[in-house]
This record gives structure tokens, sequence and C-alpha cells, in this order.
């Protein structure tokens, strides 16, 4: 790891065109202090595809339901699909027409990013506000809603992670330069 | 050549009522207390006739003492274009390429957060050898670097995917600017934390109410990338990420996450909502692609430019080029819609990633003119026609267009947003 990090830090003080002068060379400058298992735990948030960070928790549609018309209904509308912010239900079957409908249902490709993103980000006006409990609860009733789960299904961090949502194969990587020149 | 803030500018600096009324109420305290001028200097003006009085020639009138904080000059009245979530740059009334802090553009995902800049951390935690945190004191510690460096939101101009949609050059190309940024290189930072061997991704996380977060591959930002602290020689404005932001040379701006309090090591990208359902560019065939990080080069007219109205005569035609991938090579103007092309003169120095001004001098003769540029950067790669563009891409990806911009110039001199 030494031979890795000293190689690193030569790159950042040759790549920026001596714009770092030594007066004794370093790889290390000492600076920061350990973080603790706390400070970690507590900024840690991020849910990876295979779902890894997932809580303790569970959620069913029908309490999630009940979640969303508390707190979600008022911007992305009462199914999902009237709201004035984005819409969340349908669009299957639309991103190759002229008239593509990009939701969780048509677009998203990982089942695991909705907790991810509910949790850090929503209800817009208080984030990081739900509980765990809640935030399964509305994953479940939106992977539900869109055609993806049954309505009995519980969503918990073993099963959220094996939901398969029908985009999974749409994305590929960045082909560019794409455009013939003149 | 006019627009609305240049007729209002003259307006304003020949007669501002606020100005002069403050200049002679303070006038004799400033004369006494400042300048130190003596009893005798003060019955000067007195002596003047009556109607000499009243006059704003400034050569008559003691000028303001210094000030701890300056602000611009008056009937200076360029502002930026807001929305809800963004702000858009007034490219029409800049000069040069550094686009002043106050004026840079501004994408946000949930506000812009209030952060104590003594109580930010920078945690750095995953595959690390040692998980550390920061305070700014100490990312200021650090061996700085300082770049003079674009930055474009990867929306920049996606409303001109369906069709002529901004009016000005603010509305079609005023989601990006440019800065001098200073930092501290990301590979100083993580070598002190020890990557470890296996890692092959980075997760940046804002301390924003969107806890913005993006994916970058460990071996392209370790290159050049930069945790900023500075814009434009102070700290960074509130709404560029104060204190602490990812500067990315040549990237999509919302990569470069600001208000940055944490990065995590993995062996593969963490798939948010911002690199999956959102910056993510939507093809014909219902494919997405994903990770598309590069700004391509690409080039605009600010002046004239949409909205602004010109005059008969001579015209310098002035604008921003630019590319992701590294210097600006060329640029060449149009005024018959693309039919002939010839090239503008570049103010150096051409820097990489950066804007580069062009200018071209011109002669308008009153007829109907169809004017375009069109850069190429160091790699050979040419800013496509719009045609070209959509013919690849479709019209529904959103982002990344970077297709030649048309300026239709009227018999009456009015500027207009067209596509051909």
């Amino acid at each position: 790891m030494y031979t890795y990090n000293a190689a690193l830090a030569v790159v950042s003080m040759t790549l920026f065109g001596g714009g770092v002068g030594f007066a004794e060379e370093s790889a290390s400058y000492g600076f920061g202090r350990p973080a603790t298992v706390v400070e970690v735990q507590a900024w840690d948030i991020d849910i990876g595809p295979t779902g890894s960070g997932l809580p303790p928790g569970r959620g069913t549609v029908p309490q999630g339901a009940i979640t969303y018309a508390g707190k979600c209904a008022s911007c992305h509308g009462a199914t999902g699909i009237e709201g004035l912010q984005t819409q969340l239900i349908g669009g299957q079957g639309s991103l190759a027409t002229d008239h593509p409908v990009k939701t969780i249902g048509s677009f998203w490709p990982y089942a695991t990013t909705l907790y991810d993103y509910i949790r850090r980000a929503m209800p817009w006006n208080a984030p990081q506000s739900l509980t765990p409990d809640e935030v399964y609860a509305v994953v479940a009733w939106l992977l539900h809603q869109n055609g993806i789960i049954p309505a009995d299904m519980i969503i918990d961090a073993q099963t959220l992670p094996a939901v398969k949502i029908p985009n999974r194969g749409g994305f590929v990587s960045d082909p560019r330069p794409d455009v013939p020149s003149r | 050549m006019s627009s609305p803030d240049q007729e209002k500018s003259v307006h304003s600096n020949r007669e501002t009522p606020e100005e002069e009324h403050v200049g002679r109420r303070t006038w004799l305290t400033s004369a006494v207390s400042a300048m130190g001028l003596t009893a005798a200097g003060l019955i000067v003006p007195s002596l003047l006739p009556a109607a000499e009085q009243h006059h704003s020639d400034p050569t008559r009138v003691p000028g303001r003492i210094p000030s701890p904080y300056g602000t611009r000059a008056p009937g200076e009245t360029a502002q930026r274009l807001t929305t809800a979530t963004h702000s858009l740059t007034p490219h029409q009334v800049l000069h040069g390429i550094i686009t002043p802090s106050a004026l840079h553009f501004e994408c946000h995902h949930n506000g812009v957060p209030t952060i104590d800049p003594d109580q930010h951390r920078l945690l750095i935690h995953g595959l690390v050898e040692r998980p550390l945190t920061f305070s700014m004191n100490e990312m200021m510690r650090f061996p700085s670097v300082t770049r003079t460096l674009f930055i474009e939101c990867s929306g920049n101009s996606g409303k001109e995917w369906s069709g002529p949609t901004g009016k000005t050059v603010q509305e079609t190309h005023g989601l990006m600017s440019t800065s001098e940024w200073t930092g501290v290189p990301l590979a100083t930072v993580l070598a002190e934390a020890g990557i470890r061997s296996e890692t092959a991704w980075v997760l940046a996380e804002g301390s924003d109410a969107a806890a913005m977060t993006r994916s970058l591959p460990l071996k392209d930002v370790i290159k050049d990338v930069l945790l900023c602290y500075a814009q434009n020689g102070e700290r960074l404005r509130p709404e560029q990420g104060h204190p602490l932001r990812l500067v990315i040379p040549g990237w999509e701006g919302n990569a470069c996450i600001k208000w940055l309090r944490r990065l995590k090591l993995g062996t593969a990208p963490f798939m948010t909502r911002e690199e999956t359902s959102r910056y993510t560019d939507l093809m014909p065939d219902g494919t997405a692609r994903q990770f598309t990080f590069v700004m391509e080069a690409k080039s605009v007219i600010t002046s004239p430019s949409g909205g602004q109205r010109i005059e008969p005569g001579f015209v310098e035609i002035r604008g921003l080029a630019w590319s992701g991938r590294g210097k600006i090579a060329t640029v060449e103007v149009s005024t018959d819609g693309g039919g002939s092309w010839k090239p503008a003169q570049l103010q150096v120095p051409i820097l990489p990633m950066c804007h580069t001004r062009f200018r071209f001098g011109w002669w308008w003769k009153g007829d109907d003119v169809l004017l375009q540029s069109r850069c190429a950067d160091e790699t050979g790669y040419v800013q496509p026609t719009r045609a070209a563009l959509v013919a690849a891409r479709g019209a529904h990806s959103s982002y990344h267009y970077n297709a030649i911009q048309t300026w239709k110039i009227a018999r009456d001199g009015q500027v207009t947003n067209v596509h051909i």
C-alpha cells in the first residue's frame, strides 16, 4: 500500500506543472485525524446495488400507501403520475418513442437506489426525516404501483436487493465521440 | 449595437440621482475628515457660477473614500436569471473569460446550505488504510494548486434539443461559467488516507439537503481533480460549494460535488439516483448512456446574440469556445449559416478545459444574416451541427447538447435564436 500511496503523491506533485515545491519530499503530511466509528456511521448512508448499507427494518405496500399519501403525494400526485414534480409511476414501453416518460418503473435500473435516494433527499421539505420502516414502506408502494412487486410483498434488507426492475439492462457506457466531423 | 442592459447602463452612467445625492450630502464630511482639505480648498466650489454648482463633473467633487469591500459600478446591472433550482450567467454582457463570482451560474438539488466553515469536516473512508477526517484549516495546509477552468452543467443548452427555445445567450448557454479555482489535488488527500489497491470508484457526497452524490472512477479523478476552497481569489461563494467542492476539469458540473463532506472509496459505482435516473442520456433505441462525464467541444457567439440589436457598420463578433478534452485549436465564424467559414482570432493564453475568448471583425451591411461559430479542440474533434447531433442521438437525451448555435440577424438588426 505504501508504494501505491507514494506513487500517487508523486503523481500529484508532477501533474500540476511544478506548482508544488518541496523543501523536503514527503508522501504524508500528517494532516487529518482518524475518523471514529461513530463519525463514519453517522454519515455512511449510501446504499449500494448489492444492498450494502441497508438498515434493519421492513415495510409493506399498505403501510407505504399511508406514508406516501401523507408525505409525498403533495408534490408527486396522489397516484405518482399527476404531480407537479417528477412522475414516479408508469411510462413502461415509452423510452424508445417520441414521448419517453422516465419513471421508477420505466427507467430506474436498481431498486436499492430508491432506498438510498428517498432516505437521503426526501421528502423535499424534510430530508432524512423518514424512519427506516417508512422508507422501506414507501419503496414497497412505489414498486407495487409500478407493477414490479406483488401487493403482499415485504420489503427489507434481504428482499430489496433481489428486486429486479425492468430497465436493469437499459444502460450503456459512454461511446463518445459519436458524431462524425463535418 | 445596443441591448436593453447596455441602454440602461449608458443612461445610468450619465445621471444617477442617488449617487449624486449621496455625493452632495456627504461632500463636506468626507472632504474634511478623509481628504484632509484646507478651508481654502472648500471655498473653491462656492466661487463657481450658480449653474455650475449642480454639475456632476467628477473632477470638481472629491470622490468617495476607500471601502473595505468593493461594489460594482453604478449602472452595471448584469444579473443572473434565476429559477427555483438554477441561475444563468449573462454572457451577453460579459467580457474576457473569467465569470465574476457573483454571476457564476448555479444549479442546486435542494438549495444552498448554510455551513460554518470552522465546523465543516471532510470524511474519507471505505477502502482506505486509515479513515480520516479533515478540518478546513487542514485542507488549506496541503500544497495548493490554482487552475482557471470552466464548469458547464450537462443540461446547458438542453432545452435546444426540442427546438429553438432560449431567447438570449443567457437562456441558451447560461449554465456555464469560468473561474480561477484554488485547492488541493484529490490525489494528495487520498494518499494521506491510503488508497487500498482494489479501489476503482469514489463516492463524493455533498452536505446539502439533497446530500448530493456521484460515483467517480478513481483512474480518472486521481489525475487532475481538485478539492477547491477558493474561487477568483477569495473563499468559495456559498452557492459554489463553500467551504469545499470538487472541481473536475472538463467534466459535467453535477459531478463537481459542492459542499463536499464525504469521500467513500469502493470497488464499483454506487448507482446513486443522480447517475442512474437523472444525469444519463436517453438514446432513440431506449437505452441510456451512463457516466457521460466529459463536456465535448462547444462554442457560442455571445455578441451579437439573441435579444440584442445591431447597427450597420463595424461589428466585433465575440464569443466563447471550450472543450472538456483539452485546449481549443480553432474557432471559425460563418455569416451565411454555415455555407462558408473564416477563422476567428483567439485570445491567448489558450488554456485546457477553460473558456477561450474569440473575436471576429465584421462589417454588417444591413442584410439578412445567419451567424454561427464552430470550434475544434486539440484532439481534432469538431463541434457538430444540430442536424448531425440529432441524427446521432435523437432529441430526447436532455444533456450534453453542444451543437453549433445560429443567431439570425434580421434587416432591422434584431438578433434571434433559430435552428437551421
